[in-house]
């Protein structure tokens, strides 16, 4: 008796449980007017402790310009949250949820913020018509606005890097024809992510004269003596790691165990977190990184964040001693670029909330110059950009930092990466995308995409 | 678990069979018009995925459910599937879509033997050891040969087309048809073999081994078949995952958590039932999003932090597991078995 009605409630439970998810949230009406701009988070799973302050820098921006500042020219953002736990599959529901609008905010642009959505969406988004925009980390083909109209892998690719990293080595022996005959190492992540700079290192190494050695490290790379011993055998002068996770920390302590200089080991953008120099302690004091996404407390939007968001009580964080660190700064960052974005679509369609066309024609005319930056109080901490339907990276420099021990310290100011070396490469590449997937190539800037 | 099934078959086989055909006639109702009233998002994010991880289920149950055999690496033969699609459709252009399938699922098929030949010598945790070797194996495989991604950078795949007879089935209504149509032919099939001399062979070996080998069952060659059969159920249901649902995927999207996912599902939706793993798919796709919807509708957000409640929703989903689990130790299809029947003799009491 009690058996059978404990699962009839069972029954109405998932019954209630399934219409309560079969209603559709997407089509009411509570923040209409509003411009949508959802965030997927993955504030559970292996990655959250990058995914929390990262997260936190994000919203607090956004809070500062919806609160203080009344929103992008009066039009406040909403910002609803969808957790992935950095799975593809949550993340494809999230878009698919998001993808048209919600509530009656529409859609201009959409963050995957994780390498593997940011593929999985590649197809997608370009029959959706929904511009997808991954700052640093998307795919580096993908800078060719005729064959991805929609895909903006905006600031930052791992090819930029690896030119940045051979032109800072360069700059320390003393010029480019000094790279003769050094010895670069390069232990990476085995994955799609750390593979990314095989072709470009190959590609500098026969431009430049000095020596390519690619060193794999397989996931999640806790025992990395093997590799560092035949670091030490090639006689490698510089080491550049390109990590991810506890790969980072261990490298650099095994560097110390086997003897390898840590300030001769440049690290990924990826590799240069406090995350990844505090495990390693002492080890890892004058260690290098290649950092587009600059830490420290001392800009002024940052000073500013502190003074409305932080001290007020409203950030997103619950531990703001992340306030100031990279992932934190590259919440920001992304939260100005979106922001940005906007503002530069409003000029042309008006100051009201944006449809993804409309987002589509705003990325693609992104144009933030040093006086642009210096006034939102960024300078140095967000580097110029500028999209076109050519190029939809826009950037691609980087800062070369130290780890002095308790911070990162800037040694460069931006580093412009050799795009023009890659470029021909890429384009060949996208070019055979296209016709792998019978995809038409844009002719002009103004032309129907299909 | 199998003794209830059997001593439910001998109750009322005329009933169940019933119970049967009704859910088949609903879920098929509903799949054949999905496309009519389910929008874009529906179809994207919730019947496509319950649909495809539901035929990986009943690769799973064929082999847990009805031969007694375990296996911890569904996701590795997921992933075979997938691959091998994947290389297909690349390299051998003139193989129809239909076609490609089938020798994909041929190909994960052979592997499953070949990893299943540990069964006729171990058992049961020992077994679901030995398994595990080969969702670790794959996984390294896939990343260490980029020949299998076509040399992607990324090491991803993406399906290159996805037609049929001229008909484009990239559109979300085409790739739903493309999985309703494989699925239900191949849940036909399943329903077929599990009533045939092979699935009572399986039912029989499951319940005393030794009983059926002096019945003059071939144990050895039924627990191999079994294995193959399972893994062609798994490898088509793989490259529908990836091609239909993800669009593109890599060794990383069939880890050891699919594989996971997979035996929830069989254990949700009921061991040794066929629709009751479409049932357990939906659990698994759908709860996640109801509850982000239930925090959504009482603005729990103002209320609490955004990171506390992202992992209590993740609390509250295995506690929902555990308690069904307990209640309904056999799973969703025999909730749904009880119901009907109750419903069938209303307003008397079954």
């Amino acid at each position: 008796m009690t058996g059978s009605r404990t699962s009839t409630a069972l029954a109405i439970a998932l019954a209630t449980g399934l219409a309560l998810g079969t209603t559709d949230a997407r089509a009411g009406g509570a923040h209409e007017g509003e411009q949508l701009y959802p965030v997927l988070t993955y504030r559970t799973g292996p990655y959250a402790p990058s995914g929390i302050p990262f997260l936190g820098g994000l919203h607090d921006y956004i809070r500062y310009v919806n609160e203080v500042e009344g929103g992008v020219n009066g039009v406040k953002i909403y910002t609803p949250e969808c957790e992935t736990a950095y799975s593809i599959e949550r993340g494809i529901e999230c878009y698919e949820r998001f993808k048209h609008g919600y509530e009656g905010a529409p859609t201009a642009i959409f963050q995957p913020h994780s390498s593997g959505l940011d593929a999985a969406l590649l197809d997608k988004a370009r029959q959706d018509h929904v511009p997808v925009f991954g700052p640093g980390g998307g795919q580096a083909q993908a800078f060719d606005g005729r064959v991805f109209p929609y895909s903006f892998p905006l600031v930052f690719d791992y090819w930029s890097e690896a030119s940045i990293v051979v032109k800072y080595i360069a700059e320390r022996a003393g010029g480019y024809d000094k790279l003769k005959g050094v010895k670069l190492a390069t232990l990476y992540h085995d994955s799609g992510y750390g593979r990314d700079t095989i072709e470009p290192l190959a590609i500098l190494s026969k431009k430049y004269g000095f020596e390519d050695i690619q060193i794999p490290v397989p996931h999640p790379g806790e025992q990395q003596q093997t590799q560092w011993q035949q670091i030490k055998q090639a006689n490698a002068d510089w080491v550049f790691l390109r990590g991810w996770g506890v790969m980072n920390p261990v490298a650099i302590k095994t560097a110390a165990r086997v003897g390898f200089p840590v300030d001769h080991i440049i690290g990924d953008i990826w590799s240069g977190s406090e995350d990844d120099t505090r495990p390693a302690g002492a080890a890892a004091k004058g260690y290098l990184a290649v950092s587009a996404f600059p830490p420290g407390t001392n800009f002024k939007v940052l000073e500013t964040l502190k003074k409305d968001i932080i001290d007020t009580g409203k950030s997103d964080l619950k531990d703001t001693s992340k306030f100031g660190t990279v992932y934190y700064n590259f919440g920001v960052i992304e939260g100005i670029l979106a922001v940005e974005t906007f503002r530069t679509g409003q000029e042309k369609f008006g100051h009201r909330p944006l449809n993804t066309e409309e987002g589509q024609w705003a990325l693609e005319h992104l144009d933030l110059t040093a006086d642009r930056i210096a006034a939102i109080g960024a300078t140095g901490l967000v580097s110029p950009i500028k999209v076109t339907w050519l190029d939809h990276v826009g950037g691609g420099s980087a800062k070369i930092q130290q780890w002095t021990g308790d911070s990162w310290k800037p040694l460069t100011d931006w580093l412009n990466g050799d795009r023009a070396l890659f470029h021909d490469v890429l384009e060949e590449k996208a070019l055979s995308y296209a016709k792998e997937k019978n995809i038409s190539v844009r002719a002009t800037a103004d032309a129907p995409i299909n | 678990m199998s003794a209830t099934t059997l001593t439910a078959t001998e109750r009322s086989p005329r009933m169940a069979i019933a119970t049967l055909r009704s859910l088949v006639w609903l879920l098929g109702s509903i799949a054949v018009l999905s496309p009519v009233f389910a929008d874009e998002y529906w179809l994207n994010s919730i019947l496509i995925p319950t649909i495809a991880m539901g035929l990986a289920g009943i690769g799973l149950n064929l082999l847990m459910g009805y031969a007694g055999l375990v296996s911890l690496g569904s996701a590795a033969f997921m992933s075979i599937g997938a691959f091998a699609t994947y290389n297909l459709l690349l390299r051998a252009t003139w193989l129809p879509l239909p076609l490609t399938l089938i020798a994909a699922g041929t190909i994960t098929g052979v592997v499953g033997v070949f990893f299943g030949l540990p069964s006729l010598r171990i058992k049961g945790f020992y077994l679901a050891a030995s398994t595990l070797g080969a969702q670790f194996f794959f996984e390294w495989l896939f990343t260490s040969f980029r020949w299998f991604s076509n040399n992607s950078l990324t090491l991803t795949i993406s399906a290159p087309r996805l037609e049929l007879f001229g008909l484009d089935l990239r559109s979300a209504p085409g790739r739903y048809l493309l999985v309703v149509i494989v699925t239900a032919i191949l849940w036909l099939l399943a329903n077929n073999i599990v009533r045939s001399r092979i699935g009572r062979d399986w039912m029989a070996i499951r319940d005393m081994d030794k009983a059926a080998a002096v019945i003059g069952i071939p144990v050895a060659g039924r627990q191999l078949l079994a294995y193959g059969i399972s893994s062609f159920y798994t490898g088509i249901a793989g490259a529908l995952f990836a091609f239909a649902y993800l669009g593109t995927a890599d060794a990383h999207s069939f880890d050891l958590d699919k594989s996971f996912e997979v035996l929830f599902i069989v254990l949700i939706g009921g061991s040794a039932s066929l629709a009751g793993n479409f049932l357990g798919a939906a659990f698994i796709v759908l709860t996640p999003i109801v509850l982000t919807r239930v925090v959504e509708w009482f603005d729990l957000a103002t209320v609490f932090d955004n990171g506390v409640l992202v992992n209590v929703e993740r609390m509250l989903f295995g506690v929902i597991i555990i308690v069904l689990l307990i209640r309904e130790p056999d799973g969703l299809a025999s909730l749904v078995e009880r119901i009907v029947a109750r419903w069938r003799v209303w307003p008397l009491r079954a």
